[in-house]
């Protein structure tokens, strides 16, 4: 960054299509969704305005006004109050959405206030004429005293003039207020504010006042004076009323010059839709409806590719077993590398089948109606409308989930939020469950088209919901925090996905997934394929004490090569690991194998199979390899000489996976979010706690 | 008195004046202004919360903010 760049900050109403406008000026990726609330931290991106002028661009979350009530919206207040000259914007551009251009600006004439360069960018100019819009360009810069520019981010129109408005107005860097509130409502009272310091513009005084929030340059007399006004609060807040009042009164005053609507020309298909989608009984019927064809999805169309990625996976593992000299090396590739990175690369088209369905829905602006129909349930249970987004999201992933938190303003219903949200099923629990129902349930039709095994995973996802919202009931009456709730939301127009958006949301997190757990499976593999292959005196001496063992029991070379195998297994460094933990995860149902995978498992659930895949090849070792799930389905149990995947132990274990805190990153953030390590640690030993009980339930009433 | 939580489904109401203190600041920066005219788009059961637009602002209240919110059935 140098010190000529243009610092920009991106400030808009949610939804305006800030985060648009952020990727078309920085060519970078950051998440788009049709509903408010998405971003809701800030992200830095760099940008060529012109062949010599470079800018720092900063997209923020969105907000109706510098009066923040919730987290995501304090961080604009906080980047607007700083002072120092490193972080405070050169010039603001304020993103306004073309068909609600009234309530838009209203956060507009705030800025404006600041008395910094301002640029409005009205975004969402495509939609005008289907709307019946019409704008005096000229005439409204010349009211707003700003520059103005039409743009379409989606449509990736206006660009251009934004980049050039940004240069004019930061060369001219003069700035008026718009509104002046200090003479409309109580010219004494905020002259004598404005004698607290000249160093700030009376709006940046009065928000220090009414929020309570002060730059790092202010003075302790400054500060002082400052609490002064703040004695007599409810009439703060009266004057914050009128001046929110007297703001629309101005704003519709420009407007009527030159902003019009008409009204025959809007064609409304909101209404229409609105009718079934937020209906009281067809709205609910229709959600549980899209959750069944998603989780249908995932099983009838990605069986296919997925049984195809297995075979070829074993294929390639067979081929470098052929084609390459014998020794180590091969082994580790062959044993070790390739079927954990196979038991990560098989899930892709789940994973993307489902993401590809979150994506739609977050595009066509079904969530906000979704928060809508379930605000009075999660009420019930101690959390809110808003809590719907983190749990439906929280099915891809379980961070940004938690992260989208911020918009609710209760804390106690944000710390619920953050607390369950790990319950909801997330991709990285997907493997798991699928390989497993594919193992323990039948492949048939039920009513001849529901297919059993997505029905098996719609009831683990529901599963994970009831237990959300089950937990969230009990913090709900143990939890001792007064908050009160508020609950207001905008509903946002429907709109018809971007495919652009939609397809880089699902490479984006098909590849975090892919990449997140290749990374952490590429070592575990190579350290696992390790431990497994090497071991103390009993492993180096395994092979004469089978061949002694065996001796008169006439068996073929190749049972006794497999018993060799699998003693040397047993007695190399990870199975003495796994022996020494096998008698307390024995009474679920699994043996040290399964053992070493659960403890893997707690770096990111979704290397289960891998860590499975690895300790079977190398226990096989023989020289047909065969698929993933070949080699799950023909484990035996020792004990019992049946199937080691049998139904209670498959369902034990997904019953163990769907209640257990198996992932690092999570806790991590939580304890970022909540500020301190309780609350994870209440979550991790929590949930290991009600994951064992209720394993341990299952499986000794299952068998 | 009525509210807009008496509203029905497609029917409308102007907020009246007394309200401007009640009225949470937060509703009143999204649009619900005294004078505003307001339709009841859809309730979920039991009315709550309700889906109303507002000065073009389409929103999802609760119940409780709704009724301490007094509307006129006629234009002031
Ligand atoms: N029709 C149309 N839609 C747009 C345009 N720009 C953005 N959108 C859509 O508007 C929605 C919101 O876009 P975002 O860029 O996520 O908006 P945002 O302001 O960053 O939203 P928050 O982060 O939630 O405050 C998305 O569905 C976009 O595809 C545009 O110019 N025309
Ligand atoms: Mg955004």
């Amino acid at each position: 960054m140098s010190k000529n760049d243009i610092k920009i900050a991106l400030i808009g109403n949610p939804n305006t299509g800030k985060t648009s406008l952020f990727n078309q000026l920085t060519g970078l990726n950051q998440k788009v969704g049709n509903y408010p609330g998405v971003t809701v931290d800030k992200k830095l991106g760099k940008s060529k305005l012109s062949a010599t002028q470079n800018a720092i661009i900063t997209d923020l979350p969105g907000t109706y006004s510098i009066n923040p009530t919730s987290l995501d919206e304090s961080i604009v207040l906080k980047t607007l109050l700083k002072k120092d000259i490193a972080a405070s914007p050169d010039v603001i551009l304020v993103v306004a959405d073309v068909e609600n251009l009234k309530r838009n600006l209203l956060l507009f004439s705030q800025i404006k206030d600041l008395e910094i360069p301002t640029v409005l960018a009205i975004n969402m100019v495509d939609q005008m004429n289907r709307k019946g819009i019409s704008i005096d360009l000229s005439l409204l810069k010349k009211e707003l005293n700003t520059e103005v520019v039409l743009i379409s981010a989606r449509k990736n129109e206006g660009i251009q003039d934004v980049k050039e408005a940004i240069i004019r107005c930061h060369v001219v860097a003069k700035a008026s207020p718009l509104c002046g509130i200090n003479s409309k409502i109580d010219p004494d009272y905020f002259e004598n504010l404005k004698k607290i310091s000249p160093n700030y513009s009376l709006y940046e005084l009065w928000l220090m006042v009414t929020q309570n929030n002060y730059p790092d340059t202010i003075t302790k007399e400054e500060k002082e004076k400052l609490l002064s006004f703040k004695k007599d609060v409810p009439k703060l807040k009266k004057y914050q009323h009128k001046e929110t009042i007297y703001r629309y009164q101005e704003i519709n005053k420009i407007l009527k010059k030159t902003y019009i609507v008409d009204k025959s020309k809007a064609k409304d298909l909101r209404s229409r839709l609105d009718k079934i989608f937020t209906h009281k009984i067809f709205g609910y019927a229709i959600f549980f409806l899209i959750l069944l064809i998603i989780f249908q999805s995932i099983f009838d169309i990605a069986s296919v590719p997925m049984d195809f990625i297995d075979g070829i996976f074993a294929e390639l593992a067979n081929f470098t077993r052929n084609s390459l000299p014998e020794g180590v090396f091969t082994d580790l590739l062959t044993e070790g590398i390739i079927p954990g990175i196979g038991g990560v690369v098989i899930f892709i088209p789940q994973i993307a089948i489902l993401f590809l369905f979150i994506a739609i829905l977050e595009e066509t602006g079904y969530m906000s109606r979704v928060v809508f129909l379930m605000d009075k349930i999660m009420r019930r249970f101690g959390m809110n409308g808003k809590s719907v987004i983190p749990l439906i999201s929280g099915t891809a992933c379980a961070i940004p989930a938690i992260m989208a938190t911020r918009t609710i303003s209760s804390w106690k219903e944000r710390l619920i939020t953050i607390l369950v949200t790990p319950f909801t099923t997330c991709s990285a629990r997907l493997p798991v469950y699928a390989i497993l129902i594919a193992l323990i349930i039948p492949d048939t039709k039920i009513l001849g088209f529901l297919n059993l095994q997505g029905l098996v995973l719609l009831l683990l996802y529901a599963l994970g919901f009831a237990s959300a919202i089950l937990g969230a009931y009990i913090l709900n009456k143990t939890l001792k925090i007064k908050a009160r709730s508020f609950f207001v939301i905008e509903m946002p127009n429907y709109k018809l996905p971007s495919f652009k958006n939609v397809f880089y949301e699902v490479v984006e997190k098909t590849k975090a997934f892919v990449f997140g757990a290749g990374k952490i499976i590429l070592a575990l593999s190579v350290i696992l394929w390790f431990l497994a292959s090497n071991g103390g005196d009993e492993f180096k001496n395994a092979e004469q004490t089978v061949i002694a063992k065996v001796e008169n029991q006439n068996l073929s070379q190749e049972e006794i090569q497999q018993r060799i195998a699998s003693t040397k297994l047993e007695k190399s460094y990870i199975g003495m690991l796994g022996k020494s933990i096998e008698p307390a995860i024995k009474p679920l149902g699994y043996d040290w194998k399964i053992g070493i995978a659960l403890i893997t498992s707690f770096a990111a659930r979704e290397v289960f199979v891998g860590t499975l895949a690895t300790i079977y090849s190398v226990q096989a070792d023989d020289e047909d390899t065969t698929t993933i799930k070949q080699k799950m389905a023909s484990e035996i149990n020792p004990d019992t000489g049946k199937k080691q995947f049998n139904f209670p132990v498959g369902i034990s274990l997904m019953v163990f996976y769907a209640f257990a805190m198996q992932c690092m990153a999570t806790l991590a953030i939580v304890k970022r979010e909540t500020k301190t390590w309780k609350w994870p640690l209440i979550q991790l030993f929590g949930m290991a706690f009600l994951a064992y009980v209720s394993s341990l339930l299952t499986y000794q009433i299952l068998s | 008195m009525n509210t807009i939580a008496s509203l029905n489904i497609g029917e409308i109401g102007y907020i009246s004046e007394e309200s401007l203190e009640i009225i949470p600041l937060k509703l009143l920066e999204m649009g619900c202004l005294p004078g505003a005219e307001v339709e009841l788009i859809q309730q979920a059961p039991l009315k709550d919360p309700i889906y109303i637009c507002v000065n073009g602002s389409h929103l999802a209240i609760r119940k409780e903010t709704a009724a301490i919110i007094q509307i006129l059935k006629s234009e002031i």
